[in-house]
């Protein structure tokens, strides 16, 4: 990690995302959150609040869940960073996300890429979860749609299938 | 030949004519007998796996070669005079690429004169300059060196000042009361409905302003080919912003295309451009590069509008045996700097069957921003006052709450005196009590410290939809089809059923059947995403193109297959004899024509003059109250519904769970604080304006009553409004049964509900719901 000469302002750094290595050139202030989206074109995490309280930006960052926008990219150059984008080739990512669909626990759509990231970190973390354990860790984040219901159950179902 | 019908078409219960092209004949109705293969059937949205997996692009998700960023410079304070505008700092900065304070709107618009910029700020958040840069970093540090000098006047933030000052503190040198004079509404004689009353009551409400919070918040991405403007905006109407763009620019209608395929939400927020979206096009015009102006989580609890802060004054009248004589409401609506008054009279108006109503609303501005449609606008509040006032009633009468509303059940439209196409709210009062367990009488249950009781409340909305609405259905080579029209599907599961509608009336299974909407480069018109009225006008239209689709593949088949036009149906993609006999898949039928493919056209019929169209719903609460702590759970809500036809029974469970939690949001955490002091807010974010989470959901059962419907010919009316309209009266009647408080000011607090439990003095702060 070294600023490039002749271009101060900037930051090279390499980032692992959904098992690709990327070699970039950024501000150093920028947040994990916009390189992903802007640099690496994985818009599937999203900008709710840009302030950590929404939760739609949650992405895996070896293998816990992180608030994008309040990480630094550059503090997370050796780490494996995962996006909804890459967890189809997890086995149990594929079963939340075919989960998610059959109990309709979405609606407009724009937090459930977080909503499976946070309930993927969730079915790794605890076999069997209680309701009240899942709605626990999916507190962090917001469905203004208010799909909560249907969210709360189809991680539960996906959990009994894992 | 084309004929032309005038009809009456609501919206949110205003009514206005349309003029509407009807081409050949009507389809009848599916009675409410007809059991469909696909209509009714709860299949997951078409979309869901796009939505999954992160592929699904919003406006917050296109980014284009070469595009630069747009912000706003905005007002800090309520009410300031802007002296000074001074950009050069901001301007000096590498990467920065323009600014615009109000002397540069010219070198934007041209001739046009446009409002972009004010000179006197009149509400926090109000528009000073624009800058524009490469990136989002340069802009946030440039925003920061931008200089304006204010110089702060006094603000009113609170209605019943603004009121009471009207005549020396005309807000923008306008009547602080909407229009000049409170909008009243008459029926019989309030007077004689008092005097022929054995039980007179007097109540007082107050409801909060609410936030939106759309998840995706509102923005828009603009860009122009030549003199035609490209705009990705995240709206619930991308007709209106495309009409919007073309007047404000002064260019036709045809150079402009408006593009929502995915957005984050609306609420009633997003039905218009605003400013962002059309500062994305100037700013896009003058610098000849794509311009993005998304709003921050800040500006969009700032400036993008708000349920309306009320004060409800009732007085109702009723015999010994329940029978409504009066109804008599009085209220004061916090509009912001210009906003529309709601209709907090609605529910007091159409709910229940009385001779004598009167209604006044005092729309009242203030140094706050215009508030605008919130999901039922006017009735979610109106209906907390009503409901909860009724419950004061049934509970002096020594009535049950339920005994009483059938008491006054109306079985026509009050207003006019006309039927309704369909009501079927006795029995989901019925259906509902069954599943709460609803006892009469029954008193609440203590545990320790806390106790439980339960609470009910009626709900009538709108939500029968109308003309105008276009669409037609391809059907393509292959065999499968598409169905076009220029709706949006703002994540009420719009693409889905009108997809369930089109492969019914085809009999084409639903995996072929793929649905393009979001566009307005179709020219199919279509009404905006609100009101509880795009399925009810959506629907009819798309069932009607697949409907002509159909008719005209079977006349090419009967030709080509040389076989009578009787004889033959259509069944999953093939041509068979109505015996059963398979005679050509359609896609080896439309292959002897070199690819062709066949076009049905629809259009959303009139509306019947004869009947009203209403939705109706009986919400029930069951709460669990700490008195030690005033927190409340809401253990339980059954939430029945009168609908019409349910076209996806899952998907209309996911409107009804969402709109109770937004419901039990605004009943008990949500709500602007002003700062009464400074005039600005305390809680513009998602860390302190409390939205519902996971954690305060527990459990809610969703239920229909399929009551038949003729007044469309697909049998639907609207769910997107109904299932929030009664949740927060049902609460606070739940609260009362437990309690025995009275409580008569939303949000419903801990705090609140701790100092009634303990009978203290409310506190004075200067942080208000406003």
């Amino acid at each position: 990690m070294t600023a490039q000469p002749g271009l101060s302002r900037y930051l090279q750094l390499n980032l692992n995302v959904n098992g690709k290595s990327f070699e970039l050139n950024v501000e150093p202030r920028i947040s994990l959150l916009d390189v992903l989206r802007i640099n690496l074109g994985y818009t599937g995490a999203k900008k709710g609040c840009d302030m950590g309280s929404c939760g739609a930006c949650t992405v895996l960052v070896d293998g816990k869940t992180r608030l994008s926008c309040l990480t630094l990219a550059a503090s997370v150059t050796n780490s494996k960073i995962e996006t909804v984008e890459g967890i189809e080739n997890d086995p149990k990512g594929k079963i939340l996300q075919e989960s998610f669909i059959k109990h309709d626990a979405l609606q407009c759509g724009f937090c459930t890429p977080g909503q499976v990231i946070s309930a993927l970190f969730l079915l790794n973390t605890r076999k069997s979860p209680t309701k009240n354990e899942i709605k626990r860790f999916m507190a962090g984040n917001v469905c203004r749609c208010g799909a909560y219901p249907k969210i709360i159950q189809a991680i539960e179902d996906a959990s009994k299938v894992i | 030949m084309v004929k032309i019908v005038k009809t009456k078409v609501e919206f949110e219960g205003r009514f206005r004519d349309e003029y509407v092209m009807v081409e050949g004949e009507e389809i009848q109705a599916w009675p409410g007998s007809y059991k469909g293969k696909l209509v009714g059937s709860p299949s997951p949205r078409l979309e869901a796996g796009a939505k999954v997996n992160g592929s699904a692009k919003y406006t917050h998700d296109i980014y284009l070669p070469g595009m630069l960023y747009g912000k706003f410079v905005r007002s800090p304070y309520s009410h300031a005079k802007v002296k000074h505008v001074d950009l050069s700092k901001a301007l000096a900065q590498p990467g920065v690429v323009a600014g615009y304070t109000a002397n540069d709107v010219p070198k934007l618009t041209g001739e046009k004169q446009i409002e972009l910029f004010s000179d006197e700020a009149l509400y926090q958040g109000a528009e000073i300059a624009l800058l524009i840069a490469a990136d989002e970093i340069t802009l946030h540090d440039a925003i920061e060196l931008v200089e304006v000098e204010y110089e702060p006047l006094r603000h009113l933030v609170d209605p019943e000042e603004s009121l009471r000052l009207r005549g020396s503190h005309a807000i923008g040198g306008k009547d602080n009361l909407s229009g000049g004079t409170p909008r009243v509404y008459e029926r019989g004689s309030v007077e004689r409905g008092f005097s022929d009353a054995d039980v007179v009551i007097e109540q007082e409400f107050r409801t909060q302003a609410a936030m939106h919070n759309c998840m995706e918040t509102h923005g828009s991405v603009a860009t122009w080919e030549g003199d035609s403007l490209t705009v990705y905006t995240s709206t619930q109407s991308i007709n209106n912003v495309r009409a919007e763009l073309a007047e404000k620019l002064g260019i036709p209608l045809r150079k402009v295309r408006a593009i929502s395929t995915y957005m984050g939400g609306g609420f009633g927020s997003k039905f218009g451009g605003g400013k962002y979206t059309l500062a994305a096009a100037l700013a896009s015009r003058a610098l000849g590069r794509p311009v993005r102006i998304v709003l921050d989580r800040i500006e969009e609890n700032l400036v993008t509008g708000n349920r309306s802060q009320t004060i409800q004054k009732y007085r109702i009248g009723a015999k010994k045996d329940g029978t409504l004589t009066a109804i008599q409401l009085t209220s004061v609506v916090n509009v912001g700097l210009q906003g529309w008054t709601a209709d907090i009279g609605g529910p007091t108006k159409m709910t229940y069957k009385c001779p004598n109503v009167k209604v006044e609303l005092y729309g009242t501005r203030t140094n706050l921003v215009s508030s605008t449609a919130f999901r039922a606008p006017g009735y979610v509040e109106g209906n907390f006052g009503l409901e909860c006032a009724l419950d004061e009633l049934a509970s002096k009468l020594g009535l049950d709450p339920i005994s009483l509303r059938l008491k006054n059940y109306a079985d026509e439209d009050q207003g006019d005196k006309i039927a309704y196409s369909s009501k079927a709210l006795k029995e989901a009062y019925e259906r509902g009590a069954e599943i709460i367990g609803w006892k009469p009488g029954e008193g609440p249950t203590r545990r320790g410290t806390k106790v439980r009781a339960k609470g009910m409340a009626s709900l009538i909305w709108w939500g029968g939809g109308g003309p105008p609405a276009y669409a037609q259905v391809k059907i393509n080579t292959d065999g499968s089809a598409t169905v076009v029209t220029a709706s949006q599907d703002i994540g009420t599961g719009t693409r889905t059923a009108v997809g369930q509608i089109a492969a019914e009336e085809l009999s084409l299974p639903l995996e072929l059947v793929s649905v393009q909407i979001g566009d307005t480069v179709t020219e199919l018109y279509s009404p905006g995403s609100g009101g509880s009225q795009t399925l009810a006008s959506i629907g009819p239209a798309v069932r009607s193109a697949a409907h002509d689709a159909k008719s005209q593949l079977l006349d090419i088949a009967s030709q080509t297959l040389d076989v009578a036009r009787e004889a033959i149906a259509l069944d999953s993609g093939w041509i068979v004899r109505k015996s059963g006999e398979k005679l050509s898949s359609v896609a080896d039928l439309l292959d002897k024509f070199g690819g062709a493919t066949v076009t049905g056209k629809g259009a959303r019929g009139p509306n019947d003059p004869k009947h009203q169209v209403n939705t109706f719903g009986a919400q029930f609460a069951e709460v669990e109250v700490d008195t030690e702590t005033g927190e409340v759970e809401v253990l339980k809500v059954v939430s029945v519904h009168d609908s019409g036809r349910i076209i996806n029974p899952l998907l209309l469970s996911s409107q009804i769970e969402g709109g109770v939690i937004q419901g039990m949001g605004y009943a008990l955490w949500e709500g602007r604080l002003i700062d009464a002091t400074s005039g600005v807010s305390l809680n513009a974010n998602l860390n302190d304006y409390l939205v519902p989470r996971s954690t305060d959901i527990h459990e809610i059962q969703s239920e229909y009553i399929e009551a038949e419907d003729t007044s469309n010919n697909i049998g639907a009316k609207g769910i997107g409004e109904p299932p929030i309209i009664g949740v927060a009266p049902a609460i606070a009647n739940a609260i009362k049964a437990a309690t025995g408080i009275r409580l008569r000011e939303l949000p419903l607090t801990p705090e609140r509900i701790y100092r009634a439990l303990k009978k203290m003095d409310d506190w004075t702060s200067s942080a208000r719901y406003f």
